[in-house]
């Protein structure tokens, strides 16, 4: 009982939550475009399923497609500035100035460069810039996080700089990457959805899509159909990017 | 005569914005001896340990050493393994940076490993090690290199009174197998006197060398040294000096 009661505490809550809901719905005649009783939505993700899951397959491809991106560039650039102090002090002010400037408002000229007809370039290269930048710090702390003793050993041992890359500070940047990973591959799922509201067109069919789709016919169920999708799909990326972080890092270090 | 293997003369050490951190100091090591540097923190010891490995180089005077690459091994005060390798591969991480073929390294590691009583322990790795365990680890990678000049910057001082003095009597009897000239900083005056052929106290503020003192006894300390009238004199000639020193830098 005491080790299920975390798993059954949250549960009973929603399942009170929602049927006060559907109670409030029936009792003061709440219009549905306005809020639709959760039967609604159950009935809407029942109708809706095949679309809604190849709708989430387009978002996720999309995300993971953008994390891939990311990681590729990210990596390779954190490491290129990592090669000297020099090109990190002149690289640091443009990536910090790039990374508070909200997505919505680079969205129409990245829309604009991939060209109007390719949207799906569009949202995939939004979602990418998201993801860019925790991998880019996790990777750039990662390779310079380096055990000031274990460097000062490499010294003594006069390793060439070839081998105190590969020896020692690529291995030391593991943990700090896998950090950086897990949380790209989450903002990547929020970028490409907020890129497909943006670029939005039919070109796109990801569940940002689904959801402007059924708001624009005021089908208020359907569009918390596709909300719901979209938190669970959140929920499994996010369990999964865990469980092979904790898997790859016990890999690292042994346990 | 013993040859020199290691000197500082009229070495300082200033560190920007804190001033003098050392200096000036004269220390010679002769081949094969064991030297304490005993002092309370913030002394300069362990600089003056940097500063013999070729770790730091110092402000003013100059420090000589006739090892030659991969001669001198250091051992610091934390294990210092590479979490992503094993005890065997961080133990012949020194040999494969120098170039060794890596088979023959890891042979060299594996004896090296067994030597410090570790000899069933060469697929684990750091986290799966006690304290006392990943200091003989340490302690082998050290060793490996044969070196001729081992330095050893306050090795025992996480670990506890037990593993304390069995870690003491393992270097005192690697040392004497291989006979490197061995320098370790404590700040425990027993175990300086214990394992050290001569103890050389350090004053702070800034640090310098407020005396010497020569133990007597064999290299390796016969069971019951501790009680020793040559001990207990060494002990107190040490303390005396540690007081006064302390006295005179307040």
């Amino acid at each position: 009982m005491k080790t299920l009661s975390p798993l059954i505490s949250p549960l009973i809550l929603i399942g009170l939550l929602l049927a006060g809901w559907e109670i409030a719905c029936a009792r003061w005649a709440i219009p549905p475009y306005l809020l639709p009783p959760p039967s609604a939505i159950w009935t809407a993700l029942l109708q809706g399923w095949p679309l809604l899951l190849a709708s989430a397959w387009g978002t996720l491809s999309t995300a993971l497609l953008a994390l891939v991106m990311a990681s590729v560039l990210a990596c390779s650039l954190a490491f290129l500035v990592s090669l000297s102090p020099l090109m990190e002090d002149a690289v640091r002010p443009i990536a910090v100035t790039l990374q508070v400037t909200p997505l919505v408002a680079i969205a129409p000229l990245v829309t604009i460069w991939s060209g109007i007809d390719h949207p799906e370039r569009a949202v995939i290269g939004l979602a990418a810039v998201v993801a860019f930048f925790p991998i880019f710090s996790g990777a750039l702390t990662g390779l310079k996080a380096v055990d000031p003793d274990l460097s000062r050993l490499f010294d003594l041992y006069g390793a060439s700089r070839a081998q105190r890359l590969w020896r020692l500070r690529l291995p030391s940047a593991v943990p700090a990457l896998l950090e950086g990973h897990k949380v790209a591959s989450g903002l990547a799922v929020i970028g490409a959805v907020v890129a497909e509201f943006v670029a939005g067109s039919g070109g796109a069919q990801g569940l940002a899509w689904r959801i402007l789709e059924a708001y624009n016919r005021l089908q208020t169920a359907r569009v918390f159909a596709a909300l719901l999708t979209l938190a669970v799909m959140g929920v499994v990326l996010h369990a999964l990017m865990e469980l092979a972080e904790r898997r790859l890092l016990a890999l690292w270090r042994g346990r | 005569m013993t040859p020199s293997i290691a000197s500082l003369s009229a070495v300082e050490v200033d560190y920007p914005g804190r001033g003098r951190a050392l200096g000036p100091v004269d220390l010679e090591l002769l081949s094969g001896e064991i030297v304490a540097l005993v002092g309370p923190s913030g002394c300069g010891k362990s600089t003056a340990l940097r500063l013999l490995a070729g770790l730091e180089a110092p402000t003013r005077g100059s420090v000589s050493r006739a090892t030659g690459k991969g001669e001198t091994a250091v051992v610091f005060q934390a294990p210092t393994l590479a979490p992503w390798l094993d005890a065997q591969a961080n133990v012949a991480l020194p040999l494969e940076l120098a170039g060794e073929d890596r088979a023959l390294a890891r042979a060299a590691a594996g004896e090296a490993l067994a030597k410090v009583g570790l000899g069933d322990a060469l697929t684990a790795r750091p986290v799966q090690l006690s304290g006392g365990m990943a200091m003989r680890v340490s302690l082998a990678r050290a060793l490996v290199t044969r070196p001729r000049l081992l330095l050893l910057d306050e090795p025992f001082a996480a670990l506890d009174e037990i593993t304390r003095r069995a870690l003491a009597d393992d270097v005192l009897a690697l040392a004497a197998g291989l006979s490197p000239a061995l320098v370790f900083v404590t700040h425990n005056v027993e175990e300086a006197v214990y394992m050290a052929g001569r103890v050389v106290v350090m004053s702070p503020g800034p640090g310098r060398i407020a005396g010497e003192v020569a133990v007597a006894g064999p290299l390796i300390r016969p069971t019951g040294f501790r009680t020793t009238e040559d001990f207990r004199l060494a002990v107190e000639a040490v303390s005396d000096l540690l007081a006064h020193s302390g006295a005179r830098a307040a």
